[in-house]
């Protein structure tokens, strides 16, 4: 039975620039299909329409939502009212920010039925409790008449999902349900999903960004780009026979590390790390040295430890990968080693001298040697600016007065991070999310530094878009020989290429060592956990990792 | 680049949207007042009837004032006093406000802290009990009624500024300029500044409305602008008696605190509705 016939759907936005070009698609009873493609391609639009949504901005130019017969975006606010919550659900990327956090929780996800009368509230109560079992939520009254604060954020988004599936909608729809969670989290949350989808039988379109995620829950596939489809089919015939090119490239774009052996595509074997890395390393000291770093917030009894005993050093032409989840002190040790924050303990030595632990306190050498680059290209560029003055000031900064060699530099440097030159004039504005962030790594290269740290930069970015800078930094790395700290939660992305990757939990190195050896074969439990966390492109990944993720957990007793 | 931007600004302005029509009468009303003195008028101080209150007619286009002097142009000539005044006060106090509220951001500690208590004492006077202490110590002087109105709006500015400051401070490119090690100045005037002045502009004609509102108020009073000088406020204080026997001598000057007041707070919204629609600077 057809429940959801999209007929071709125009959309734009108020310029006139079409935001959706003749989608037509169809929902049977029972489906789940997911929508992929690169950001901008109208993912996340077309999911919203079928709640009858169209974000500010979109206009709707011609072309129905039909459900079960009747448009969706002709019909009044009050009978879209009544289908919503009902007959159509959704479920929000961040439980954090939709969950009202003064109201207790099962009273949020039980909600709708007493807006729309649909359940008495005993029916209510039990139909909940059903949920809550199935989606493998803690048991007990207490828990669920917890706040939203007192939950885990993987806990919450499960909260999400409960209230989303608690009427037992005929349309589910997810917009990245995954994507605000840490990646050990990301699996368990999916596999609720999943199993929660399945057991209400309820047909759904799910929004991801991380396709090999998103092909373990759905039953059909839809490729977008630029606002079209480009290819449509079961996950059987997308994973193993696609057809358009573009398709290829973004699945390929998802086979680039294999978590199972822990190897990648193009193996980091210790042959290749030895011979990546600088012969002359036992004569030199060290770009950067970190020895038993520890930070501290707060004072007193109220000190939280937020990294303890860290310690590394890494050479010219390495790259050290530091991975761990939100709260494990990967960015404290960035900022501690930039002098942004004050270590409680330990010392950062640069090129074999020990610096002073605050920034302003380091001569200018010193702070030109070390770097930091941060994720979001957005906050980190002044939006007033033009690159050139971006990368002008860093250059009059570290004492460059010739006005003529400083716009040499700026073209030398935007080649580096291959810009076009005409660039030099445009604003933060005029630029991709990519392209900002070529400009941000071009500034912190405008030092010539010696060591490079980039805190998540490539986070914020589409698969493909980060894949490119990823592959920047490659080519910097062993072009200008410097050392490079990439700290990221994400395995995957990292793993491919970095020499050395120093696990952190909790403020703590759980392993540390070269990439190919600790990948190969972890010796902590939460290594494991994380390598089985990356999704894997072939059917039956997900059953697989969340039942290594139930003993790693109890191996690790969280 | 150049050419175009010009060609845009150009259009922008002579568009008719509700920010150059308010524009337009705003510079009106300052070329007039301006250029009073240069214009076919009557001397404002002369006494050129022997009744008050005349009717206004052909000599006299707004009538004359309770002495029989010229009420047209002792209308322009105290508005020059009034916008004049209010002008350099409100430049005074974005001065003082905005320098010490995104110092105040930008270093915080003792100094925000000193700063912040100082401002707290000082928008918890009201203004216009403040003003009749301190000018009745101090005699109503010019510079006195223009320093107590700058420091009194200059509290207020303070907190605007550094409400914007902190906003600024959070983002990365300021983290980033300091990891660089970039002195204060930099930070203040290479980073910051681009981003506050449309802010602080709305701020600025919105506080100078206040201004002329505040300042009139104390004339009105009889502690403002001392005779035979006058304001707007003053003119309508000296002329209330008119009112009686049916005159408009003193609705003419109340009148214009009002349109002044009204433009710039149009001002203010053509602002905001031009960074809405992503004009920008």
């Amino acid at each position: 039975m057809t429940l959801l016939h999209i007929q071709n759907l125009n959309l734009s936005a108020d310029s006139g620039k079409p935001i959706l070009r003749d989608v037509s698609l169809t929902l049977e009873k029972g489906q789940i299909l997911a929508l992929i493609g690169a950001s901008g391609s109208g993912k996340t639009t077309l999911a919203l329409t079928a709640l009858g949504h169209m974000r500010p901005g979109v206009r709707h130019v011609s072309g129905q939502v039909l459900f079960r017969g009747e448009d969706l975006l002709r019909m009044s606010r009050r009978a879209l009212a009544r289908l919503r919550g009902r007959k159509l659900a959704y479920i929000a990327q961040s439980a954090a920010v939709s969950f009202n956090p003064r109201i207790r929780l099962d009273r949020q996800v039980t909600e709708s039925s007493r807006i729309h009368h649909t359940m008495s509230p005993d029916a209510a109560h039990a139909r909940a409790r059903e949920v809550y079992r199935t989606l493998d939520l803690p048991t007990g009254e207490a828990f669920y008449n917890r706040f939203p604060h007192e939950v885990s954020g993987g806990q919450l988004q499960r909260f999400m999902i409960a209230m989303g599936l608690h009427e037992m909608p005929e349309i589910l729809v997810c917009d990245e349900p995954t994507s605000a969670l840490d990646a050990t989290t990301q699996v368990e949350v999916l596999k609720a999903l999943d199993t929660g989808i399945r057991a209400s039988g309820t047909a759904a379109i799910l929004v991801g960004h991380d396709i090999a995620q998103v092909v373990q829950v759905a039953t059909h596939i839809l490729v977008m780009r630029n606002g079209e489809v480009v290819e449509r089919g079961t996950v059987e015939q997308i994973l193993h026979r696609p057809e358009h090119p573009y398709t290829r490239r973004l699945l390929e774009m998802h086979r680039g590390f294999d978590a199972e052996s822990g190897t990648t595509a193009a193996p980091v074997t210790a042959a290749t790390a030895a011979a990546v890395s600088p012969p002359d390393r036992t004569d030199r000291p060290p770009l950067l040295e970190v020895r038993d770093l520890a930070v501290c917030y707060g004072t007193g009894g109220f000190a939280v430890k937020a990294l303890s005993g860290a310690s590394l050093t890494l050479n010219g032409g390495e790259m050290m990968a530091v991975v761990g989840e939100s709260g494990s002190g990967k960015s404290t040790m960035a900022r501690a080693i930039a002098g942004l924050v004050q270590p409680s303990h330990g010392d950062v030595l640069v090129n074999g001298r020990l610096i002073e632990r605050d920034v302003l306190k380091r001569p200018l050498p010193v702070r030109r040697a070390v770097q930091i680059t941060f994720q979001s290209a957005d906050t980190s560029l002044n939006r007033h600016h033009t690159v050139g003055r971006i990368l002008g000031q860093v250059l009059t900064f570290f004492g460059e007065r010739s006005k003529e060699r400083r716009a040499e530099r700026i073209r030398e440097l935007l080649e580096q991070v291959h810009l076009p030159a005409d660039y030099v004039d445009r604003k933060p504005s005029q630029m991709s999310g990519g392209e900002k962030q070529r400009v941000n790594l071009a500034r912190s290269l405008a030092a010539r530094p010696d060591v490079l740290i980039c805190d998540e930069i490539t986070s914020a970015l589409d698969n493909i878009v980060a894949a490119s800078v990823l592959d920047l930094i490659n080519e910097l790395k062993r072009e200008l020989n410097i050392g490079i700290l990439f700290i990221s939660h994400d395995l995957s992305a990292v793993a491919a290429m970095s020499d050395k990757i120093m696990v952190l939990r909790n403020g703590e190195v759980v392993e540390q060592g070269p990439t190919a050896q600790v990948l190969g074969a972890p010796r902590h439990p939460y290594t494991r956990l994380l390598r089985s966390s990356v999704a894997a492109m072939r059917l039956g990944w997900l059953e697989e990792a969340s039942a290594l993720h139930r003993s790693l957990r109890d191996e690790l007793g969280a | 680049m150049m050419p175009h931007q010009t060609s845009t600004l150009f259009k922008s302005l002579f568009r008719p949207t509700l920010l150059s029509v308010v524009v337009a009468l705003l510079l009106l009303v300052a070329f007039v007042v301006l250029a009073a003195p240069l214009l076919p008028l009557h001397d404002p101080d002369a006494f050129l009837s022997s009744d008050g209150f005349v009717p206004p007619s052909g000599e006299y286009w707004l009538g004359t004032d309770f002495l029989g002097r010229d009420l047209l142009a002792r209308l322009l000539s105290s508005g020059r006093v009034t916008l004049g005044m209010a002008l350099l006060s409100t430049i005074l106090a974005h001065l003082i406000g905005d320098t010490l509220g995104l110092l105040a951001a930008l270093r915080g500690g003792w100094f925000d802290a000193v700063v912040s208590r100082i401002v707290d004492v000082v928008l918890s006077v009201p203004k216009i009990i403040a003003g009749l202490v301190v000018l009745a110590v101090t005699g109503p002087s010019l510079v006195a009624i223009v320093v107590l109105t700058a420091v009194v709006y200059a509290a207020g500015v303070f907190r605007i500024a550094r409400a914007l400051g902190q906003d600024l401070i959070a983002q990365d490119f300021i983290t980033v300029a300091r990891a660089r090690g970039e002195g204060n100045r930099w930070l203040l005037f290479g980073e910051m500044l681009p981003h506050v002045v449309m802010p602080l502009t709305a701020d600025f004609a919105l506080r100078l409305s206040f201004a002329i509102l505040f300042m009139s108020g104390l004339s009105f009073l009889g502690l403002g602008v001392q005779p035979p000088m006058a304001d707007w406020g003053g003119l309508v204080r000296e002329n209330l008696d008119g009112l009686q026997i049916g005159s408009w001598a003193p609705i003419y000057p109340a009148l214009s605190i009002a349109v002044v007041s009204v433009l710039l707070n149009l001002f203010v919204d053509g602002l905001q509705e031009r960074e809405k629609k992503g004009g920008g600077v």
